[in-house]
C-alpha cells in the first residue's frame, strides 16, 4: 500500500517537473482527434456533476425531484432514455440523503431494467440499494449506482443492445443538466455555473449516436433527441473562464427541459 | 498445397486469439494495479469512478485518452502497466493540447496525476512508456 506521505513528497518533485514542462508540452490538434473516447471513462457520471456543483455552496437537492414517472413505456428507445434519467434521480436522491426516496428509486430502476430483460443481474444491486439505504451509507450508494449504470450497460451489450447505452447515458446527461442548472438558476453562483460548459461532451454524444444502427436512429423520440442535441451544444459552448451568466444558465435548463419532456411523455409513433 | 496454407493460417489466427485471451488478463492485472495506486486518495476524500481504460503501451509511445471534467472537483488519473513497462508517465492536457501543471506519482510501472481544473471541458490524459518494453496499462481516475 502506498502511503500518502510518500506520496506528499513526491507529488511534489512531480509538481515541479510538471511545471518545468509546461512550457513546452502542446500536443498537435490531429494527436488530439485520434484519443480515445469511450463512454466508460470519457463521459463523466451524475455524481461527478454533482460533486462539483455542491463546492461553492449547499444545494436544495431534494428541492430538485420530480414525480413518479410511468413504468409503462413499449418503445425501448424510451425505456432507456428514462432509464439514464432515473439513474440520475437515484444520484439526487443520495446527495438528499433521503434513503426512501433512494429505495424508490432503485425498485423503478429494477422495473424498468425489467422492461429491457436485462435486469437479471442488477437484482441484487437492488437489495444493496434497500440496504445500504437503511443504513445511510451515503459514500456506498454512491458507487453502488455507478456499478448499477455500469451493470445495465454490460447487461445491454451483452443481450446484443449496444445501441440502447448511448441513450441510458444520454438520459442521465440530460435528467443531470436539468437538475444542475435549474439549482443554479434558484441560488446563482458564477463558480456553480461553470459546471455547464460541456460542448466537447455533448459532441461526444452526438457522434456515439450518429453510429447507432440506421433503425433505431430514425425512430422519430431518437431522432428529436439528436436534432436538439445540436442546439444544446451551442447553449453549453461558454468562452474558456468565463461563467454564463443567469440568463444563458435559464436557456440551457428550458433546452434540456424540453428534451426531458419529450423523454418523459412523447407518445410512440405506431 | 493451397489447403495446407489455409490450415496454418487458421492455426496462426487461433494462436493469436489466444494471445489476445491472455492480454485481457494482464490488463485485468494493470487494472487491479491501478486501483491500489488510486486507493490511496481515498484516504483523503476521493471517490474511485467505477470505469476504466485499458490498452497497450509501446516504446516512446503514448495513449491519449479524453476526458471530460468540472470546474470544482479535484482529481486523481491513476495508470499502471504490466511488468514488461518499467516506467510510466501520466500527463494531462487541456482542450487545446497545452500541457497542464499536475502534482505527480511515479513508481516505475504505477503513475499518477492530479490537478483542479479552472474550467469545465475536455481535457486529455496521455499515458507513455519511458522505458521498458511493450505491455498492456490500464487508467482509472478519482474525484472529490
Amino acid at each position: 500500500m502506498i502511503r500518502l506521505t510518500r506520496f506528499g513528497a513526491i507529488g511534489l518533485m512531480g509538481a515541479i517537473f510538471a511545471a518545468a514542462g509546461a512550457e513546452t508540452g502542446r500536443l498537435p490538434a490531429d494527436q488530439l482527434a485520434k484519443a480515445v473516447r469511450s463512454d466508460s471513462i470519457s463521459i463523466p457520471t451524475p455524481g461527478e456533476l454533482f460533486a462539483a456543483l455542491e463546492k461553492p455552496g449547499k444545494t436544495n437537492w431534494s428541492g430538485q425531484y420530480r414525480g413518479p414517472m410511468p413504468m409503462t413505456y413499449r418503445d425501448r428507445a424510451q425505456i432507456a432514455l428514462n432509464l439514464g434519467g432515473l439513474i440520475a434521480d437515484g444520484f439526487i436522491a443520495v446527495e438528499a440523503k433521503d434513503s426512501q426516496q433512494v429505495k424508490n428509486i432503485g425498485s423503478d430502476i429494477i422495473k424498468l431494467s425489467k422492461a429491457l430483460g436485462v435486469s437479471e443481474n442488477l437484482l441484487s444491486r437492488g437489495n444493496s440499494i434497500n440496504e445500504f439505504a437503511e443504513s445511510n451509507e451515503w459514500d456506498t450508494l454512491q458507487e453502488e449506482l455507478e456499478a448499477t449504470q455500469n451493470e445495465v450497460k454490460s447487461s445491454m451489450q451483452s443481450h446484443s443492445d449496444q445501441d440502447l447505452i448511448i441513450l441510458v447515458t444520454l438520459g442521465g446527461w440530460i435528467r443531470g443538466t436539468q437538475v444542475v442548472s435549474a439549482a443554479i438558476m434558484q441560488n446563482y453562483d458564477e463558480r456553480s455555473a461553470k459546471v455547464l460548459r460541456q460542448p466537447a461532451l455533448v459532441r461526444l454524444i452526438q457522434s456515439k449516436i450518429d453510429n447507432i444502427s440506421p433503425g433505431l436512429r430514425s425512430e422519430p423520440l431518437v431522432k428529436d433527441m439528436s436534432d436538439q442535441l445540436a442546439g444544446i451544444e451551442k447553449l453549453v459552448s461558454f468562452p474558456l473562464g468565463k461563467a454564463p451568466s443567469l440568463d444563458e444558465v435559464r436557456k440551457v435548463n428550458e433546452a434540456v427541459g424540453k428534451v426531458m419532456d419529450e423523454i418523459e411523455n412523447k407518445a410512440p409513433v405506431k | 498445397m493451397k489447403n495446407y496454407l489455409q490450415i496454418l493460417f487458421w492455426i496462426f489466427a487461433l494462436a493469436a486469439s489466444v494471445c489476445a485471451r491472455a492480454e485481457t488478463d494482464s490488463e485485468v492485472q494493470a487494472r487491479k494495479a491501478a486501483l491500489d495506486v488510486a486507493g490511496a486518495f481515498t484516504n483523503d476524500g476521493f471517490k474511485v469512478r467505477d470505469g476504466h481504460w485499458c490498452g497497450t503501451i509501446k516504446p516512446h509511445d503514448h495513449t491519449l485518452i479524453a476526458v471530460n471534467l468540472y470546474a470544482g472537483n479535484q482529481y486523481w488519473f491513476s495508470a499502471s502497466a504490466t511488468e514488461t513497462a518499467k516506467k510510466i508517465a501520466v500527463t494531462v492536457y487541456d482542450e487545446d493540447g497545452k500541457r497542464i501543471t499536475t502534482e505527480g506519482y511515479n513508481a516505475g510501472e504505477k503513475a499518477a496525476a492530479g490537478f483542479a481544473p479552472a474550467n469545465s471541458g475536455q481535457y486529455f490524459v496521455s499515458i507513455d512508456l519511458i522505458d521498458g518494453q511493450e505491455g498492456s496499462f490500464c487508467l482509472v481516475y478519482s474525484y472529490k
